[in-house]
């Protein structure tokens, strides 16, 4: 560069650090110009795939034939397993998720062939016209079945604390039950896509929507039998993602680089929304029991937990998956005595993956299942057993994994909960509605929710950045979390702009991509801020003090020991009555030949978990948060209506309150979504029927509580995390549990609040209908 | 040929597939890529878009409509502007108030559904200039999100569509409707694969010589057959240039409406006589949906699970078939034949449907069971239409969905007529009749006990809902959303 843009006359344009800066998308979403993969301009020579699916659920495939495929209009290329150059399997911890099905069916809906045609429909049309023969094997179809025939994808793991059989032993109440904890469907708005663009020789360049564009380079290596570096993977924005992009985006860019490699031309496959939903993995539905003891005060003396986790036909994620059902099954109790027994079960299902909650929301609805049951038992209100059972100090503070509960926070957060949202009050009112009222019953309910922060694959938890200034001070960032919606570019570009003390406006975070940030986590477990916030501010860190040496020995001509006072505020450099507007500054710094480049790094100190004991500290922290819900339950049909909701969440000092609160409201509709209206349902044969959205209910805007409050819990993480605040994707999603218990105890009104109603999730209509038949029927 | 304004600029096709759709047309062919897919069978709103048309008679300006363009043929755009998402903004940084509103609530998180809350809210936005929160969720009630929970986009939605309109489209309206005026004189409508009959010889004489076409309405239900099933239609006979189907007339004994009414522009009609029936109307599918979809093409695709057919057979409508030589009329109740099937003859349609008024003691209820309140599927639908004297029961009738494979009724109800309705008995003897009459079938939606108990129960509602003036216990979760523990 040889000359220099002119400064603007008007420097001081720093605006004040309103935390609750909008989505750096915003204004592209809302006028149609934001680029999903789908639509970015496509090359000149791109051509359309599509995948063909099995029609059974398991067996040996015998034989295939293409020739109607092959022979339909506008098709160029046909491929199977047998015609993968590398590596076949692209699971992503064990073996067992083949890129296309190899000798052997292992679920209804598995992609058998893949075919390239000139148009999207010519390459669908052409896709059902396989014929596919199947030497059909008797699936596995349920965990019951699976448990019976030893069928699994992982051995069991197993977590104990005490002495369960001396306190069960001793206990004045001793119960059983079980819960059937229902899967769900991901459903984010942009379908599955990919596009593949053949580059110089065997190099390939992948656009995909995914939350893990490293695993993606990975896995498009290896099919095609290259080594990474030849790999570039490019992903701006994702339409929603939840989970279902972080293992299952990647079959399709394999697939998509597959054709693209042995046709050299562009391939894009982008997946129709039934086919999606029947291909791509869902959250585990469990089978979970128990059985405990307890006082007749209601506190808890030990229990034992059985979580067993359908993992359909590969163990995916499910091994850690069902770890953090484990790790969850206390929720903010403490336990006493507990033995708890993780089981990953093989089904002839699609492989179950990552969901908003990992686990998590499947082993802690146990814990307020186990709370109903004692309020029910005991007579007692569920909050007041509840708070009986709570982590403290008098209680005990330790995990059945043996992790020390440092800051107790949920006792306060209830208490404030409880008083904000007039608890008792509406109890009492509630109390006196349903004695008048013999049709419409109504449920109130308080939870409270405590997730643990961390990915608990260790070596995860690490991130890179990518930070540039370029001369006219505009600033680039990029690193290795992706956005789907959450607000993470968002967030990162506030710190950027907070340790540079400059304007939003000046920086500028460019899509995830593996040739910037290389070997990067996938952005799941909440983690995308903390790690990725924090990799940013390293790097910013490093720039920070080359810029800060630079002006005190270059420009201010001082001595070095004054480096340290050295800030960064409202668009200049300071030091003591001497400031430079920022960009002059990094004018002046080019031409001394400053670097204004650097690569941050981050791990998550303090964590380690040892698998053998079942003992550790795999956790940095733990969010919390708590909701009460109401609601109006209709006894002669079972329909039901989320009346009120008041949450109170703890995200730390947050790092920008609107989008903290959009995820709080979002993940609770989510999970409000998951426990009532959100039904998966498979046929006798394996194939699923709730396969497109007539027929599969996420919540509408009429689901969304007319009284909605929410409100964030004030106070900072104790824990050196970016700014000391917290994660918030995925632990607002658990606080919808106070939606299914309240609905319970809606039901259980009909019996005085003495029976503990049956209600297996999702709490349809029909479900609901069918536990308050089965209370009126215990009650004679 | 067929005529539109694409936001400003004025269109011409002459030639294009008939299936082709509205999306297709805009993402694939314009490489306009703002609409999105996010389904292709009209349940998400993702690709939402809105038609301008011009009023009709009485009023002079522009009426706008939001409709789902994955599940639109380019026929239905015919004399009409297409607004799509792109063109909202009058200027780089002059972004529309319904746009900024969203960006001010933080209404958007991953974006994919943005440009269909737009659109809906557009819509509304130049619907009325003060909605309501029930306003805002009736007219969103087509769009998912999945990522906001939805009150950002109910507070933005409240916050733009409660200012005065006032944006370009209104500036502008008066040469729309100039332009738009143009089109609608146009006499050559339609292409070689999209036939646009104006009159009954017309349109029986396209069906005579295309008798593999498809005869499209709304669309809504046909154009799966092209996204969903990947079939190819390629002849399409529209009834949008209709007009003596789109007629709508009311004497002292009946309400008739013609065929190709959308649901939404004869809903304020059809309430005003049977205001009791608000929430079937409004629970019907979405209102994008509602937009376009016929109540002749609710009642001619002969779905066991439409919303309209089993209210019609309740209320004793009549259809009346066309052949364009002749016309015969024929109770609802034995239009159906089987599971998609008909009286319909090769070369007839359905021309309108004739609703006979009810007296002053006559109540009437529709119910709908499913798994989500907006936008779904009836599991049951049950509708009774109850006439009584001094509380002597003398006339009643039924119509169900769900439970059959048709549309259907229960005629040992009529058993009743005679008995007191306020007797707790004549409610126990209907709700034996129905249990005992009906066989459903298990399927996604619900097992066939539950359709089973339903029918009951919600008899045992309709009997709560009815049969007395005092003191009506809550028989409803809406009735008591700001209930007792708010009072």
């Amino acid at each position: 560069m040889r000359k220099l843009i002119d400064i603007p006359a008007n420097t001081a344009s720093y605006q004040a650090d309103k935390k609750s800066k909008k989505h750096e998308s915003a204004i592209r979403q809302v006028g149609g110009g934001a680029r999903y993969v789908d639509d970015i301009p496509e090359p000149a020579n791109l051509m359309h795939g599509a995948i063909g699916i099995s029609q059974c659920a398991a067996g040996k495939i015998t034989h295939i034939d293409l020739t109607k495929v092959k022979e339909s209009e506008g098709v160029i290329d046909v491929i199977l397993a047998e015609d993968v150059p590398g590596h076949i399997d692209i699971a992503p911890v064990f073996d067992g998720d083949p890129v296309l099905a190899h000798h052997e069916i292992k679920f209804h809906g598995q992609a058998v062939f893949a075919v390239l045609a000139d148009s999207v429909t010519n390459a669908r049309k052409a896709a059902l016209k396989a014929l596919i023969e199947v030497d059909e094997a008797t699936p596995v179809l349920t965990v019951a079945e699976a448990k019976d025939k030893h069928s699994t994808v992982r051995p069991p793991h197993y977590m104990s604390m005490g002495n369960v059989d001396e306190a069960l032993a001793r206990a004045e109440f001793v119960v059983s039950d079980s819960v059937s904890v229902c899967g769900q469907e991901h459903l984010y708005l942009e379908g599955q896509v990919s596009m593949a663009i053949p580059e110089e020789e065997d190099r390939m360049f992948v656009y995909t929507s995914s939350q893990h564009p490293s695993e993606v380079q990975k896995l498009v290596a290896e099919v095609l039998d290259t080594s990474l570096n030849k790999v570039v993977v490019d992903m701006r924005r994702m339409g929603g993602g939840f989970g279902g992009k972080e293992t299952q985006a990647a079959q399709w860019a394999c697939i998509a680089a597959l054709l693209a490699s042995r046709n050299q031309c562009a391939v894009k496959v982008r997946l129709p929304r039934q086919q999606d939903m029947i291909v791509t993995g869902k959250r585990h539905p469990f089978e979970n029991s128990y059985t405990m003891g307890f006082s007749a005060e209601g506190v808890i003396a030990g229990v034992s937990h059985s979580i067993n986790g359908n993992c359909g036909h590969s163990p995916d994620l499910s091994d850690a998956i069902v770890d953090r059902a484990m790790f969850h099954a206390d929720n903010c109790y403490f336990l006493n005595n507990c033995d708890i027994a993780g089981h990953r079960l093989k089904t002839n299902q699609v492989s179950h993956t990552a969901y908003r909650g990992f686990g998590g929301p499947q082993g802690m609805i146990m814990a307020e299942a186990v709370m109903d049951k004692i309020a029910r038992t005991t007579g007692l209100d569920p909050l007041t057993v509840r708070k009986r059972n709570l982590y403290s100090n008098e209680n005990g503070s330790v995990t059945p994994y043996g992790m020390d509960i440092e800051h107790h926070l949920v006792a306060d957060l209830i208490a404030q909960l409880e008083q904000s949202s007039d608890y008792w009050q509406r109890r009492k009112a509630i109390a006196e509605f349903n004695k008048t009222s013999p049709v419409i019953k109504k449920g109130l309910a308080l939870t409270p929710i405590k997730f643990g922060i961390s990915f608990t694959a260790k070596h995860l938890n690490q991130a890179g950045a990518l930070l540039h200034i370029y001369t006219d001070g505009s600033i680039q960032i990029n690193h290795g979390g992706t956005e789907m919606g959450q607000g993470l570019h968002t967030k990162i570009a506030q710190v950027v702009a907070h340790e540079f003390g400059v304007d939003m406006d000046v920086i500028e975070v460019t899509s995830t991509r593996t040739d910037k940030v290389p070997n990067t986590s996938p952005t799941a477990a909440s983690s995308g801020s903390d790690l990725n916030g924090k990799a940013a501010q390293n790097a910013c860190l490093i720039v920070k003090q080359r810029l800060a040496e630079f002006y005190v020995l270059e420009v201010l001509k001082q001595a070095a020991d004054v480096i340290e006072n050295v800030t960064f505020e409202q668009g200049h450099i300071v030091l003591d009555d001497n400031k430079m507007p920022f960009v002059e500054l990094v004018q002046q710094a080019y031409f001394g030949r400053v670097s204004l480049s650097a690569s941050g790094f981050y791990k998550t100190p303090k964590i380690h978990y040892n698998r053998e004991t079942g003992k550790g500290r795999p956790f940095f922290y733990f969010a919390y948060g708590a909701s009460v819900s109401e609601v109006s339950v209709d006894t002669l049909t079972g329909e039901h209506k989320v009346d009120r909701v008041d949450i109170l969440h703890d995200v730390g000092a947050s790092l920008n309150p609107a989008i903290d609160i959009g995820q709080i409201e979002g993940g609770f509709i989510q999970g409000m979504g998951w426990l009532t209206t959100e039904e998966l349902k498979w046929d006798d044969s394996g194939k699923l029927m709730s396969n497109n959205l007539a027929t599969y209910k996420i919540p509408a805007i009429g689901d969304t509580p007319r009284i909605f409050n929410v409100d964030l819990y004030d106070r900072a993480n104790e824990e050196d995390t970016i700014y000391h605040s917290k994660a918030v994707g995925e632990p607002p999603f658990m606080l919808a549990m106070s939606v299914w218990c309240a609905i319970k105890d809606a039901i259980s009104s009909i019996a005085d609040y003495g029976i503990d109603p049956k209600l297996d999730t999702p709490a349809t209509p029909e479900r609901v209908f069918n536990a308050i038949q089965q209370m009126k029927g215990q009650q004679q | 040929m067929i005529r539109f304004l694409l936001n400003e600029k004025l269109v011409t096709i002459k030639d294009a597939p008939a299936d082709l759709t509205v999306l297709n047309y805009l993402r694939e062919r314009l490489k306009m890529t703002g609409t999105k897919e996010g389904c292709a069978s009209g349940d998400c709103g993702a690709c939402t878009v809105v038609l301008a048309e011009l009023s009709g008679l009485e009023a002079s300006g522009l009426h706008y409509r939001a409709i789902n363009s994955c599940v639109t043929f380019l026929s239905a755009l015919h004399g009409k502007q297409l607004i799509t998402i792109e063109h909202l903004a009058s200027g780089k940084n002059q972004l529309h108030p319904v746009q900024q509103a969203m960006i001010d609530h933080h209404g958007s998180q991953c974006g994919f559904c943005t440009p269909g809350f737009v659109m809906s809210t557009f819509a509304l936005y130049h619907s009325a200039d003060s909605v309501s929160r029930d306003d805002v969720v009736h007219s969103l009630s087509g769009n998912l999100c999945r990522c906001t929970g939805y009150r950002p986009i109910i507070d933005a939605a409240l916050d733009s569509c409660n200012q005065e309109a006032k944006d370009q489209f209104i500036t502008n309206e008066k040469h729309t409707v100039e332009q738009l005026s143009k089109l609608a004189g146009q006499t050559d409508a339609g292409t070689q694969g999209i036939l646009m009959p104006t009159t009954s010889k017309e349109m029986a004489e396209a069906l005579s010589q295309h008798p593999d076409s498809r005869l499209v309405a709304g669309s809504t239900d046909l154009a799966l057959e092209v996204t969903q099933q990947l079939s190819s239609i390629n002849t399409l006979i529209s009834v949008a240039a209709m007009t003596e189907m789109k007629k709508v007339s009311v004497n002292e004994h009946e309400l008739s409406i013609g065929a190709a009414c959308p649901i939404n522009d004869i809903s304020a009609i059809f309430l005003q006589y049977f205001p009791s029936l608000s929430e079937i109307v409004e629970r019907f599918a979405s209102l994008p949906i509602r937009n376009q979809a016929t109540l002749g093409g609710n009642i001619a695709n002969a779905s066991p699970i439409g919303d309209m057919p089993p209210v019609l057979i309740a209320l004793q409508a009549k259809v009346i078939l066309d052949k364009g030589d002749n016309q015969r009329t024929v109770p609802l109740s034995d239009f159906f034949t089987g599971y998609k099937q008909t009286v319909l003859e090769q070369g007839e349609w359905v021309h309108s449907i004739v609703i006979p008024l009810s007296s002053a003691n006559t109540q009437i209820r529709a119910y709908k069971i499913s798994k989500r309140n907006e936008d779904d599927i009836s599991a049951v639908c049950a509708v009774f239409s109850l006439t009584t004297e001094n509380n002597k029961v003398t006339a009643i009738h039924s119509g169900f969905g769900g439970v059959a494979a048709t549309p259907t009724r229960c005629d040992q109800l009529r058993d009743l007529v005679g008995r007191n309705w306020a007797d707790a008995d004549t409610m126990a003897l209907g709700q034996q009749a129905l249990i005992d009459v009906f066989t459903p079938i298990d399927d996604v939606r619900a097992s066939a006990e539950y359709r089973k108990n339903m029918l009951g129960n919600l008899w045992h509602r309709f009997w709560l809902e009815t049969h007395t003036q005092e003191s009506m216990i809550p028989v409803r979760v809406d009735s008591v959303l700001e209930g007792a523990a708010h009072a």
